[in-house]
């Protein structure tokens, strides 16, 4: 056996195939498509949401706010749980994957770590982000990696007909819950920050306007984003954000967040946020407390205690409920870091596959 | 000893004028057991890495317990590390040892029982205090009662030995007493002619940042070696001579080192990054650790934050176009059942690694068994066929992955590899293959970057459920490439298109479309690999995975009674290779060894309606050879009616 040593590579693809893949499409088009519509991101499917549904809502104010972020449609993943939100991808002209009940962030977590070039969406429900799927939220929220979630928050499991969910008010009377649900629900906001989320916003279905400015800053922010979406379900739990939606109600019991304003709510300006003795947020009355005293809304605040205790404010019949961003703070994502490190093994090691092959220890048996 | 002709070749001379004798073995098995805090793996282990570069043909078997640190001195605390090595090639780290070498009474409590009547016990008389003798039940010391008197005994003072190489060395007592282990290995080192750079050029790279503990080791490893050299304890030392070998390079591997080198090797033959998604387990872990080493290779090792999301993640990566892998033992699999079930839906390229322990539910972590075939066949809801193979020994593994990566990627389908803790833990010399002569996988990729067909007014379009005629494979088309894109998931997919269908004609079509793809496989794997020298045997003996060496020494000790039989291993259980109907029909009797209740056996009679004899056992350690050689001669004796007279189930392999 000769003991020189091989001719690495020989036979070895000449660059890497996905980069080959993606340039021979963009070629064959001339180049990237970003100029789109928002009819752009439809498809030939038939939506399936029941008539009414908040879904249809959200899907054309995401349709409609997608082409002014500049993104090609092949350069964007939605992937999807299971429940009526997650048939979400089906109408989306992009790449997509409906996949398996709560496990879409750990599968947009692979896909994003491998794929940064990839701008990664994930949708999902309430039950399928908060029950079966609340390990790989969290982590995935805490990891930081490069994706978007809209968590579609119905209170309710819409798909399964109608059995309460994890943001179900205490006493729900559902077909499982006949007598009144007794565990207590989760606020998504809260649960994010306490996961080290770097951003969190809510929206409403119905408020177009809010709805896009909140997802916009989502989709722009580098690292998890979690939007929290009101969605109504019509059908099993209709009128459950009338409270907020109504503009009687409304304008007393949703909370405007805007970085850099007062916090300021209410008819005429009538309540506001200040802090209280422990450090918290409480609410009161905008002519008993003194102009300084009302909280100017930091998003960008490091410390998430504050984010939290906006986030607190509000209880599970929605009274007191702050809306827009809570929370945009910059932090290492982690498929950059996972990059990162890759680079830096590249340049202090060798992809030699011989030589790994071989190891420390060889002996050489000759003829 | 139970080797064949010990011939007194020569005698050394030991400074200090004592002539010592050296005696000629073919083979030795040597068990090491002590407390688990004793660092006997590491013992067995620097052992092994000797004898490997000795050129000698090895086989180890390590085993430990699931605790870290189990009390110590107690039964439950007791690790052990066995070897095999030959001056022939050999299939098995041995049924039994012809020396142990016991570190504490617990350890020769444990194992006494294993060895054979005139073995050679080596004890470390100091560790048989009245303390250690009633932690174990030992009402008298056996080194003084007699007991042992049936095995060549030798007890000498390892730790203080130990201690006094260790004086001037500045550790005190209990730190220079942990390098007792070294002292114990340059003894052995001595008596088997092992070569002791290896060991001292590892010990200085282990510490290189505690320079005195490098040197104590060093040390207590010399005052062995020296000791075996010049003490009466020990008369006679020996050799066993290096195993005629093809020419090549050599290493010693362990199945987890194979493994995970074969999946890197599969990413750079096939140009594809790999991306691993795990959360850790027994005995699987160390292919989580070893990939995690090379991101030079551009490899991202992701751990997840259980097994779900561990194999969810590699299906994310390998809709990307990654090489999804996902390695685990028997539970994580069962968590992984409805994500693997997605990949068979979606037709995406993916490895699982399933290390198999012994089940079910946590049952032995760090001990062998085959008992997942059936999980891995049919543990999903639904029709979900899935590609299942498995390696034969720790350096099969290798191959056995970069065949687990072209099955994946060349028919877009999960696929399931089949290892278990023996293989794992196990090593043996691998001779290395040079990276050009592995197979290349490029071709199978073939990412599509353009439609593939039109819509009813001519417009082009991609379809992503056309499949390849010839593989049903359907076409990769990765995000980012433009104009390809798509949604896939797990509803049922109507044939083509991809959109959601529930028609129930598309069902039909897609479920045996899927099973068919699956089914296809055996085009691409060869006929049967039957092992049969005369080709005209009447029993043949079929096994898959770790079970290859024990049957294969076990066959060799009929074949050596005069006696026939045909051995038939499989690599690939799903599908099985196109001619094993044929095959097993050949033979009069069938004789399947397994470490399960019976699996391997169930799928063959279910499929070829062969009366499969089925040979089980579940101890969570390997068979024994001359156990195996024991039921296959009585098939044969029983199915050709005059027994032979030679007994197949002593002597060597
Ligand atoms: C493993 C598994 N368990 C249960 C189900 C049934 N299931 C489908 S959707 C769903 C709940 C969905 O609720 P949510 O996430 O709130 O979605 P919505 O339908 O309200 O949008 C359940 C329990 C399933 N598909 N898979
Ligand atoms: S059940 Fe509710 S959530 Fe589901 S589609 Fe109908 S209205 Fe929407
Ligand atoms: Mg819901």
């Amino acid at each position: 056996m000769s003991t020189t040593d091989h001719v690495h590579d020989l036979g070895m693809p000449a660059a890497n195939p996905i980069d080959a893949a993606v340039a021979a499409s963009v070629a064959s088009q001339g180049e990237k498509q970003t100029a789109l519509k928002a009819k752009d991101f439809k498809t030939d499917q038939e939506v399936r949401w029941c008539p009414g549904c908040g879904d249809y809502v959200i899907l054309n104010a995401v349709q409609s706010f997608l082409p002014s972020l500049g993104i090609a449609r092949e350069d964007m993943v939605i992937v999807s749980g299971i429940g009526c939100s997650s048939r979400f991808p089906y109408y989306m002209n992009t790449y997509g994957m409906h996949s398996i009940h709560g496990r879409a962030p750990a599968i947009a977590t692979g896909l994003a770590v491998s794929r940064p070039d990839l701008s990664v969406w994930v949708v999902t429900g309430d039950g399928d982000s908060l029950s079966i799927g609340g390990n790989h939220l969290i982590h995935a929220l805490r990891r930081n990696v490069n994706i978007t979630i809209l968590l579609f928050n119905n209170r309710i499991y819409g798909l399964t007909k109608g059995q309460y969910s994890p943001t179900s008010e205490v006493g729900k009377v559902t077909k499982s819950t006949p007598m009144g649900s007794l565990d207590h629900p989760f606020n998504p906001v809260s649960l994010a920050i306490g996961a080290e989320a770097t951003f969190v916003g809510r929206a409403m279905d119905s408020d177009r306007k809010g709805l896009t400015d909140v997802l916009r800053q989502a989709a722009e922010h580098q690292g998890t984003a979690l939007v929290e979406i009101y969605q109504n379900c019509n059908i099993f739990n209709d009128g459950a954000f009338d409270l907020l939606k109504d503009p009687a109600t409304g304008t007393q019991w949703s909370i405007p967040l805007v970085h850099g304003e007062p916090l300021v709510f209410g008819a005429d300006g009538a309540a506001c946020v200040v802090r209280d003795d422990l450090g918290g947020l409480r609410i009161a009355e905008t002519n008993q407390v003194d102009a300084s005293d009302i909280v100017v809304h930091d998003a960008h605040r490091e410390d998430s205690s504050y984010a939290y205790a906006l986030s607190r404010l509000s209880s599970q019949d929605l009274r007191y409920t702050p809306m827009g961003v809570f929370r945009s703070v910059q932090k290492p994502t982690y498929d950059r870091m996972m990059s990162e490190q890759l680079d830096v093994a590249a340049a202090e090691g060798s992809d030699d596959l011989d030589a790994i092959l071989g190891g420390n220890d060889t002996w050489t048996v000759s003829a | 000893m139970t080797a064949t002709d010990p011939a007194v070749t020569a005698g050394s001379s030991a400074p200090g004028g004592l002539v010592k004798s050296v005696v000629e073995l073919d083979r030795v098995v040597i068990r090491l057991a002590g407390d688990s805090g004793d660092g006997m793996q590491l013992t067995g282990n620097r052992f092994t890495s000797e004898t490997a570069s000795f050129g000698n043909d090895l086989s180890t078997l390590p085993n430990f317990p699931a605790e870290i640190r189990a009390p110590t001195g107690t039964l439950p605390g007791v690790s052990s590390f066995q070897l095999h090595f030959a001056d022939h090639d050999i299939m098995t780290p041995g049924d039994a040892p012809d020396v142990l070498v016991a570190m504490n009474p617990a350890a020769l409590k444990a194992n006494l029982a294993d060895l054979p009547g005139g073995g050679l016990l080596i004890l470390d008389a100091d560790e048989f205090t009245p303390r250690n003798l009633a932690k174990v039940g030992y009402a008298t010391n056996p080194i003084e009662d007699g007991s042992l008197e049936g095995w060549q005994t030798v007890s000498v003072p390892l730790t203080s030995m130990t201690l006094d190489a260790l004086a001037d060395s500045g550790l005190g007592k209990k730190e220079a007493e942990r390098s007792k282990n070294m002292f114990t290995l340059g003894l052995l080192s001595w008596m088997y002619h092992r070569p002791t750079e290896g060991t001292i050029r590892f010990l200085e790279r282990q510490f290189r940042r505690k320079p005195e503990i490098a040197a104590a080791n060093i040390a207590a490893f010399r005052a062995g070696y020296n000791y075996g050299e010049t003490t009466e304890a020990f008369a006679v030392s020996y050799e066993i001579k290096p195993a005629p070998m093809a020419p090549g390079k050599y290493r010693n591997i362990s199945g987890n080192q194979a493994l995970s080198l074969g999946l890197v090797a599969a990413a750079k033959r096939s140009g594809l990054p790999l991306f691993l998604g795990a959360y850790p387990i027994t005995p699987a872990s160390d292919i989580l650790h070893e990939l995690s080493k090379h991101k030079a290779f551009g490899i991202r090792t992701f751990q997840a934050e259980d097994e779900i999301a561990g194999i969810a993640s590699a299906i994310g990566a390998s809709f990307g176009g990654a090489l999804g892998v996902t390695t685990t033992s028997g539970p994580g699999v069962s968590l992984k059942s409805e994500a693997l079930a997605l990949a068979i839906m979606t037709e995406l390229p993916l490895v699982v690694v399933d290390v198999q322990r012994g089940g079910p539910s946590t049952g032995l972590p760090t001990k062998t068994e085959q008992s997942d075939l059936l999980q891995a066949m049919f543990g999903r809801n639904g029709e979900a066929p899935l590609a299942v193979i498995a390696p034969r020994s720790p350096g099969d593994c290798f191959d056995a992955a970069i065949e687990a990566a072209r099955i994946a990627i060349t028919y877009r389908t999960p696929v399931m590899l089949l290892s278990d803790g023996y293989l794992a833990n196990g090593a043996e010399p691998w001779q290395v293959p040079s990276s050009e002569d592995l197979p290349d996988l490029t071709g199978a990729v073939d990412f599509a970057t353009e439609p593939n067909g039109s819509t009813a007014d001519g417009t082009p379009e991609f379809l992503p459920y056309l499949r390849n005629p010839e593989t049903l494979a359907r076409p990769w088309a990765i995000p980012g490439t433009a104009g390809m894109q798509h949604r896939i998931g797990g509803l049922e997919k109507a044939d083509k298109t991809g959109n959601i269908s529930y028609d129930p004609e598309n069902h039909d079509f897609m479920t045996r479309t899927r099973q068919a793809k699956i089914d296809g496989i055996a085009a691409s794997i060869g006929p049967t690999d039957v092992d049969d020298p005369t080709g005209d045997a009447r029993v043949a003996v079929i096994g898959w995975g770790s079970t290859y060496g024990p049957i294969g020494a076990g066959v060799r000790r009929v074949r050596r009674s005069g006696r026939k039989v045909a051995q038939i291993h499989l690599r690939h259980l799903n599908p099985f290779p196109a001619d094993l109907g044929e095959v097993l029909a050949r033979y009069d009797r069938v004789v399947c060894p397994e470490m399960n209740l019976g699996q391997l056996a169930l799928l063959l009679r279910a499929k070829y309606l062969v009366d499969i004899q089925s040979h089980t056992q579940v101890r969570g350690l390997p068979f024994r050879a001359a156990e195996l050689a024991a039921v296959i001669q009585d098939v044969i004796d029983s199915t050709s009616g005059a027994p032979l007279a030679a007994d197949p189930t002593g002597g060597g392999e």
